[in-house]
């Protein structure tokens, strides 16, 4: 079943809260080689003016790529995911991403375009923190293959 | 962020390198990019099921190529000082086992915003002399 163009506008969520937590920022910063201390070591994160760990710019993936599986496993959009290749990709921080931070995620298909028997489907993610003040924008399009 | 520690404005000149690293990817490092980012797709860590949707074998995750250029821009930039990054996934990476498919970094400053004293950060991501990413760019806010 090919990607349903008159999926766009729709939303998911708010999700259930995703709690950022120390351990999980010293992980991601080792596994893409974010070597400075403030993102391991509290000490070090506030001499750089943090209330606590500060991530690494492209974490908010975690929180994102959660949220976008609502988006996959939708079958009125029908997206076949052995299919799907990740086309783009776009963070856009209102402010870093600190340990401590509890956020809630709504996410939106805002475009989808077909042509040559790909189809292009745009999800944004709004990250928000625990007051409902925006963290982060996630902007991301899957490639889809259609069958012929 | 603190002032004192991020890039200073009035030094950057447009075309300048500000940052370069190599970075070498093999099949340990995308296991644990799939560990920490939940990104268990196995195209990035089963040569069958990489082949069986027509891949040359085992290839990284574009979010951990993006990632890995992230950290070469935000260590210039200082912690958490990247305000916006985005990229084009163009080319796979392979990842050889055993091996490593090693790729060089360059982060250039591609324009400088007077009213907002933001940089624009190219970035380019070299594969054996092919790009791998496309529009690869981070805005940096500057002091």
């Amino acid at each position: 079943m090919p990607v349903n163009p008159e999926a766009v506008g729709r939303q998911y969520g708010p999700s259930e809260v995703y709690e950022v937590t120390r351990v999980k920022i010293r992980e991601f910063a080792d596994a893409v080689d974010a070597r400075s201390f403030a993102h391991r070591d509290v000490a070090a994160a506030r001499a750089e003016g943090y209330d606590d760990l500060v991530a690494p710019s492209t974490f908010a993936v975690i929180i994102a790529q959660r949220a976008e599986f609502h988006v996959v496993v939708d079958p009125e959009v029908g997206v076949d995911f052995t299919k799907v290749v990740h086309a783009d990709e776009r963070f856009t921080h209102h402010r870093p991403i600190v340990a401590g931070d509890e956020i809630t995620t709504t996410i939106h298909i805002d475009k989808i375009t077909q042509r040559a028997g790909i189809s292009m489907v745009t999800t944004r993610a709004e990250l928000a923190d625990a007051e409902g003040d925006p963290v982060t924008t996630v902007l991301s399009t899957l490639a889809v293959r259609e069958d012929a | 962020m603190s002032d004192e520690n991020i890039p200073s404005f009035d030094a950057l000149e447009v075309g300048a390198v500000v940052a370069e690293r190599e970075v070498a990817f093999t099949r340990d490092t995308l296991v644990r990019y799939a560990g920490a980012s939940g990104d268990f797709n196995p195209i990035h860590y089963n040569d069958v099921m990489a082949e069986s949707v027509g891949l040359p074998g085992v290839i990284a995750h574009g979010m951990l190529t993006m990632g890995a250029a992230a950290s070469v821009v935000e260590e210039w930039a200082g912690p958490g000082n990247v305000a916006d990054f985005q990229t084009r996934f163009t080319r796979p990476i392979p990842v050889p086992n055993p091996g490593a498919a090693t790729v060089v970094v360059t982060a250039k400053v591609g324009a400088l915003d007077e009213e907002l004293r933001t940089a624009r950060i190219d970035v380019v991501v070299d594969f054996d002399g092919v790009k791998v990413l496309g529009k690869a760019q981070a805005i940096v806010p500057c002091a």
